[in-house]
């Protein structure tokens, strides 16, 4: 194009010979900039969150209505200081936040910051695991299917996506369980662990909490073993849902990449096309699959939460649904504001990695 | 079997490319269309072969197939043989081991041919991986950065882990050059080559082109729209029109003396400097004939005489713009201090290579982008600062064409109510009967048939949705008409009618112009005085003779030395002259 | 980045934008484009309808995934449609004049697909399910565009602290999860109680809430594009005013990805929704009838081997989304010129071959 871009940046008129002086630091300011972006996106979910739960009244009258009476309920109002101005509240509340109090539970009395730390490990663990199946099925076949695309693999392929991303987790689950439940029943269904597992697992000193590594740790593999036969179908439930959504994702933007004139060139000079899909269009694509992948977490958190209550993975979604049914609202805000929180930082962290990988960020 | 000896023996015989019958029809959603017919052409070793057309001749689709890289909807038939293997038979493997060794290719946008997230040295080495399983690290490191400095990147061995957004655009062609030739093939296609290039640099990468063909031997198909590029480089010509071949010649012949009449044709509407469109006042200036005076009317000519004592309608004095840089960007100074007049009725040719801030000179003035310093007044109004307010009413004062043909009509609606549109902001008590007479009028001086009024932009050819882009502008008969590059994304042809009728167009309504292009010989045809811009400042300004006769001026003197002419004995010398006046870097 | 404009969830509709501009790449160097669009100009306005026209493009195997999905999604409206003609029982129906129906019925008889733990028909159940399912999408997603699409348009358009200011807010209920965010909702709107409509629309006005970035996003950065163009640019010389250039020039060609956009989301409401009942949070089987919630109830009658009350419902969750999807993924495709697949060139019969062939012989 002989355009004259009227842009910053837009291409000098200089000698073909000189060379542009790389400049550092750029990669420096970018982490510095996203970070510090992180803090209106948490504030404003806190906030809403925080309203949002209110309009239709107060925590205590929400799990306890119908079991006191009046005057009980306005004492524990009062006591609990839900009978202020909202605002003085909201303040008390995300001051509370900020040193890492989310306050107490109504239904059964526990600090809901305890209830976070004893049990996001195990929403954390499984996510883990869920995502190692999602990255193993996703991205190769992804490639895969980009590679053969419009033949007969890609169509086996995209449907299967498609399908995957088309069974609710809490179904595929379900059928996981009938399967492996009742028809061959060779894994176990249900929990982190067996009762004896679980018994061992409260008997660790200073425990991570993190049944993998406190496993490891005890140096027990016979409670490993059982630990992963546990994951194995949590984790295939939450990761084939993902995997449908990373091989349609890694798919879409290798076929864009594909597309690119420096892939032809590629060819141009004999570069066979299997590692002009593994190497000269994949690095390219991964950036924009990386940041979007990173947005997956939310999706992957907010499946979670069934597939903990499917397998009764006691994790926090599991939690969750049992104060939903409780009806205990103050719990319910503290988790769901604990999970935008980690969503925030992990779109940060993916940020920082897709920045590093990209040098035109990075200089 | 039989005809690959047969062709074998050809190819001895001394051709290193030959080109038999080929015929490529493509699938669209239009229908199938034939994109090249029975096209037979042959290269010999070290030879420079152009093959030159204008948009839709067919000339890339026939690059393309020396490599066999159509896509798959493409049918071909016909054969075409490199080094005695004809690329539309062998099997994939066969015709992966040809890329690269046997035959290479240059693309036309080198920002686009290079991979963004690897090291220019690692994607020269990918070529010889592909060929060379067994290479070392440091074999494939030497090979790549004797490439390197063959295309006359200095210090490549440091600059071998750089990644192409550190290289000027100039180098990442050289880089790209460096990729095809790395693995010794003995035919490049070069596909427009030069076309995203500013001409000076055009100059610098033409001259590494013919030096690596001298050296080396390496024979170039060479594919341009450009006939200043092909005087400059090739040997011998093909001509292509609408995936025919027309003739091909040597390249004297076919600027001496061409064969065919389309050939004529496509030369006499290449513009040059110092040529002049019918009609214009540095035509009747010419004294060329009395036939143009007349039809250019005594308004023209009386107007030429007064034109110098008019009054300047806009006036720039120590005019800065800048954009503002955002976090952690520094600001960009697109505009540096420029002092100039546009008077009443002229024509004022703005030159300048990307970057130069021409562009933003001309959206500063219909109040696009904002000026931030010194001062500019438009039509009386002050713009550093303006509000919206105040300046509407001068807007209808104001015409503009944009470059892109395309991208200047809203698609959902049609050329007459797109023509339309400037009299429903500013003549709202326009009946519709007086708005769609007005609309015919408007259409009728741009040449286009009334009907054409009915129709969607997507409907109209390039050059006719730059005519109704025209019609748009003088709507409300304005005093001012800006035209940002308004002919660059046409054909040469094509634009050679558009100019012709902005001239008399000009000529009939004596509106000034602020006449915007990269092209100099484009602006010297039309303008009545030009400046020329360079990096944001204003390095010359004068009537055409002056500037581009007797330029004062180093930038100005290397550019109007590096931009190519259509004759090859002028040329060659022009040539010798811009590698004087290029400073020594390298 | 936050700022970035991409929607994840559907990451190739920027892409689809540069249709004009890729169709020439599509076939190089010729003047294909043209005669191309117009050819596409003079059919009739029925054959230029999104759909028609996407049927009418495709080939092959993209034509089976658009006509598979057309297929499902026509049983879902029709299920919806005629559910009190097609649902043999009503769906908070326990028995008949002879009696109840009983308890988890395994599948034959007068309940071909057998009854729940509560004892209610399951292919009723499933039938009025549809019914929810479709009124929940309706409502949310044209909820969601109107807003999403006026927001989008205006801040993209005007910019300033109000786009600022909007972007953010966006952003942050972008990263939200959406299950979580419509919970919230839900329990600000109903307080987690769900009546007979309420439950509808405390589900759709959730779901609404969440959908409201994505369009915003989706048009805003279709409208900060569309702004540079020269089309808008010559309006701005002209002296147009802003309503005038939103509504005339931007808006007709800013919203042209939204059918893409409504098959997605429509995909998400519902798994949306059938997350919802499926924490419980659904409508009551009393006040209508809701898959997520029929799945809840089913959850501890799988360890025991009852399948019925579970796949069923299961599977039309599957079945819809799919239908809606498969919908989705052919438009988009069809939209963009790198994904369209195209009919291979006519062979000239024989012709090609045979001149190819002839010329064989002929060096032989």
């Amino acid at each position: 194009m002989t355009a004259d871009i009227s842009e910053p940046g837009a291409e000098a008129a200089e000698t073909s010979v000189a060379v542009k002086k790389p400049s550092g630091g750029g990669l420096g300011r970018y982490v510095l900039i996203r970070f510090l972006l992180i803090i209106p996106t948490i504030f404003i979910l806190t906030t809403l969150v925080f309203f949002l739960m209110r309009i239709t009244g107060d925590p205590i009258t929400a799990a306890l209505g119908g079991r006191l009476t009046q005057s009980q309920l306005a004492e524990r109002i009062h006591a609990a200081g839900y009978d202020r101005p909202i605002l003085i509240q909201y303040f008390e509340y995300m001051g509370n936040l900020l040193k890492g109090d989310f306050g107490t539970a109504v239904s059964d009395g526990q600090p809901v910051t305890s209830i976070l730390l004893s049990y996001g490990t195990a929403t954390i663990e499984l996510v883990f695991y869920a995502l190692i199946v999602a990255f193993i099925l996703g991205i190769p076949l992804g490639m895969l299917a980009a590679y053969h695309r419009d033949k007969a693999p890609d169509a086996a392929l995209r449907i299967l996506a498609i399908l995957g991303y088309a069974t609710p987790v809490f179904f595929a689950g379900m059928i996981l369980k009938l399967i492996f439940g009742v028809f061959l029943p060779i894994l176990p269904v249900a929990g982190r662990g067996t009762t004896q597992t679980e018994y061992i697992m409260s008997g660790v000193v200073a425990p991570t909490r993190f049944y993998i590594i406190d496993a490891i740790r005890i140096g027990n593999f016979e409670v490993l073993g059982d630990v992963l036969a546990h994951a194995v179908l949590p984790a295939i439930a939450l990761g084939v849902l993902t995997a449908g959504v990373f091989l349609r994702l890694v798919r879409t933007n290798l076929i864009g990449t594909l597309g690119q004139q420096y892939i032809d060139s590629g060819r141009s000079r004999g570069i066979s096309e299997y590692r002009l899909v593994t190497k000269h269009a994949y690095r390219p694509a991964l950036i924009p699959i990386i940041t979007v992948m990173g947005m997956q977490i939310a999706l992957m958190l907010a499946g979670a939460v069934l597939t903990e209550t499917t397998f009764e993975w006691k994790g926090l979604g599991f939690k969750l649904a049992e104060y939903l049914t409780a009806r205990d609202f103050v719990a319910v805000q503290g988790i769901v504001v604990f999970l935008a929180v980690i969503v925030a930082f992990t779109n940060f962290l993916v940020d920082v990695i897709a920045a590093f990988i990209d040098p035109r960020v990075r200089y | 079997m039989s005809r690959k000896t047969q062709h074998t023996t050809a190819s001895a015989a001394g051709s290193i490319l030959d080109i038999d019958g080929l015929d490529v029809t493509f699938s669209t959603d239009g229908g199938d269309v034939h994109a090249v017919k029975d096209v037979s052409l042959s290269v010999t070793p070290g030879e420079v072969l152009a093959i030159v057309g204008e948009s839709g001749s067919g000339k890339t689709v026939t690059a393309r197939s020396i490599l066999g890289l159509l896509p798959e909807t493409a049918q071909r038939s016909g054969a075409v043989i490199v080094s005695g293997k004809d690329v539309l038979s062998v099997s994939a493997d066969q015709l992966r081991k040809m890329r690269g060794s046997d035959v290479s290719m240059v693309f036309q946008e080198p920002s686009t041919a290079l991979n963004p997230v690897y090291t220019v040295g690692w994607q020269i080495a990918e070529g010889l991986r592909a060929h060379h399983r067994r290479a070392s690290k440091a074999e494939l490191k030497a090979k790549v950065v004797a490439a390197m400095r063959q295309v006359g990147i200095p210090d490549a061995e440091s600059r071998y882990d750089y990644y192409p957004h550190q290289f000027s655009g100039g180098q990442k062609q050289r880089i790209v050059i460096a990729m095809a030739l790395a693995l010794g093939a003995e035919l490049i296609v070069a596909d427009e080559p030069t076309t995203a290039l500013d001409v000076t640099v055009q100059a610098e990468i033409l001259d590494l082109l013919r030096e690596l063909r001298d050296e080396t031997g390496t024979a170039i198909v060479l594919i341009t729209h450009n006939m200043g590029v092909v005087a400059d480089l090739a040997d011998r010509v093909a001509v292509m029109y609408r995936g025919d071949l027309i003739e091909v010649s040597p390249v004297e012949q076919l600027f001496s003396e061409p064969k065919e009449q389309y050939t004529r044709d496509l030369l006499a509407a290449v513009p040059r400097l110092g040529s002049t469109v019918a009609g214009s006042r540095k035509a009747a200036s010419a004294g060329e004939a009395g036939a143009v005076a007349d039809r250019a009317g005594v308004a023209g000519r009386a107007g030429d005489a007064d034109r110098a004592e008019r009054d300047p309608i806009v006036v720039a004095r120590d005019l800065d713009i800048v954009y503002p840089g955002g976090i952690g960007r520094p600001d960009f100074h697109a505009v540096k201090k420029v002092s100039f007049d546009i008077r009443a009725g002229e024509v004022y040719g703005l030159v300048g290579e990307s970057g130069s801030g021409k562009t933003t000179i001309g959206r500063a003035i219909a109040g696009l982008t904002r000026a931030s310093g010194g001062s500019l007044t438009v039509l009386g109004h002050e713009m550093v600062g303006f509000k919206e307010r105040s300046f509407g009413k001068i807007r209808r004062r104001i015409g503009f064409v944009f470059q892109d043909p395309a991208a200047s009509f809203n698609p959902h609606l049609t050329i007459g109510e797109c023509i339309a549109e400037p009299f429903a902001i500013h003549k709202r008590d326009l009946s519709s009967a007086d708005r769609s007479k007005r609309v015919l009028e408007l259409l009728d001086s741009v040449q286009l048939p009334g009907a054409y009024a009915s129709r969607y932009p997507h409907e109209l050819s390039g050059g006719q949705r730059q005519r109704a882009s025209l019609a748009r502008g003088l709507a409300l008969d304005p005093e001012l008409l800006i035209a940002d590059e308004p002919t660059s994304a046409l054909d040469v042809s094509v634009q050679a009618k558009v100019l012709e009728l902005f001239v008399e167009l000009q000529n009939r309504f004596d509106f000034a112009a602020l006449f915007i292009s990269h092209d100099l010989a484009v602006v010297d045809m039309l303008s009545d005085r030009i400046g020329v811009l360079f990096h944001g400042e204003l390095l010359e300004e004068g009537t055409g003779e002056k500037v581009l006769g007797a330029p004062s001026n180093d930038y100005t003197k290397r550019l109007i030395a590096s931009l190519p002419v259509p004759d090859p004995a002028e040329q060659a010398k022009r040539r010798e002259l811009a590698r004087t006046l290029r400073p020594t870097a390298g | 980045m936050p700022t970035d404009d991409n929607t994840p969830s559907t990451p190739d509709i920027a892409a689809s934008t540069a249709e004009n501009e890729n169709v020439a790449e599509a076939a190089p160097g010729s003047g294909v484009p043209a005669i191309a669009f117009d050819e596409k100009a003079k059919k009739s306005w029925f054959s230029r309808l999104p759909i028609v026209s996407h049927l009418r493009q495709s080939v092959g195997l993209q034509r089976g995934m658009l006509i598979t999905g057309l297929v499902l999604c026509g049983i879902v409206l029709i299920c919806a449609i005629f559910a009190p003609l097609i649902a043999p029982y009503g769906y908070n129906q326990l028995g008949t004049a002879e009696g109840n129906f009983g308890s988890k019925l395994p599948p034959g008889g007068s309940h071909i697909w057998g009854t729940t733990v509560g004892g209610y028909d399951v292919f009723s159940r499933v039938v009025w399910g549809a019914q929810t399912a479709v009124a929940v999408i309706i409502v949310a997603v044209i909820m969601s565009i109107f807003a999403g699409v006026i927001l989008g348009l205006i801040s993209g358009y005007l910019g300033g602290w109000l786009d600022r200011i909007l972007v953010v807010i966006a952003d942050a209920v972008y990263a939200f999860p959406t299950l979580l965010l419509a919970l919230v909702m839900s329990i600000a709107i109903s307080g987690g109680q769900s009546s007979a409509w309420g439950g509808i629309a405390a589900a759709a006005f959730s779901i609404t809430v969440v959908f409201i970035p994505q369009y915003f996003r989706v048009v805003r950065a279709e409208t900060l594009r569309l702004k540079a163009e020269p089309f808008v640019e010559s309006a701005i010389v002209l002296g147009a005013s802003k309503t005038r250039i939103i509504s005339k020039h931007i808006f007709r060609n800013a919203t042209r990805t939204l059918p893409l956009i409504f098959t997605l989301n429509s995909s998400e409401a519902i798994l949306t929704l059938a997350g919802l009942g499926f924490l419980g949070f659904g409508i009551e089987p009393t006040s209508a009838s809701e898959w997520g919630y029929d799945l809840n109830k089913a959850l501890p009658d799988v360890t025991s081997g009852v399948w019925w009350t579970s796949v069923f419902p299961g599977l039309a969750i599957v079945l819809t989304v799919l239908g809606i999807t498969l919908v989705g993924e052919s438009m988009n495709d069809l939209n963009d010129p790198r994904l369209r697949v195209r009919r291979k060139a006519k062979t000239k019969s024989g012709g090609a071959g045979a001149k190819t062939a002839t010329k064989a012989e002929a060096t032989a």
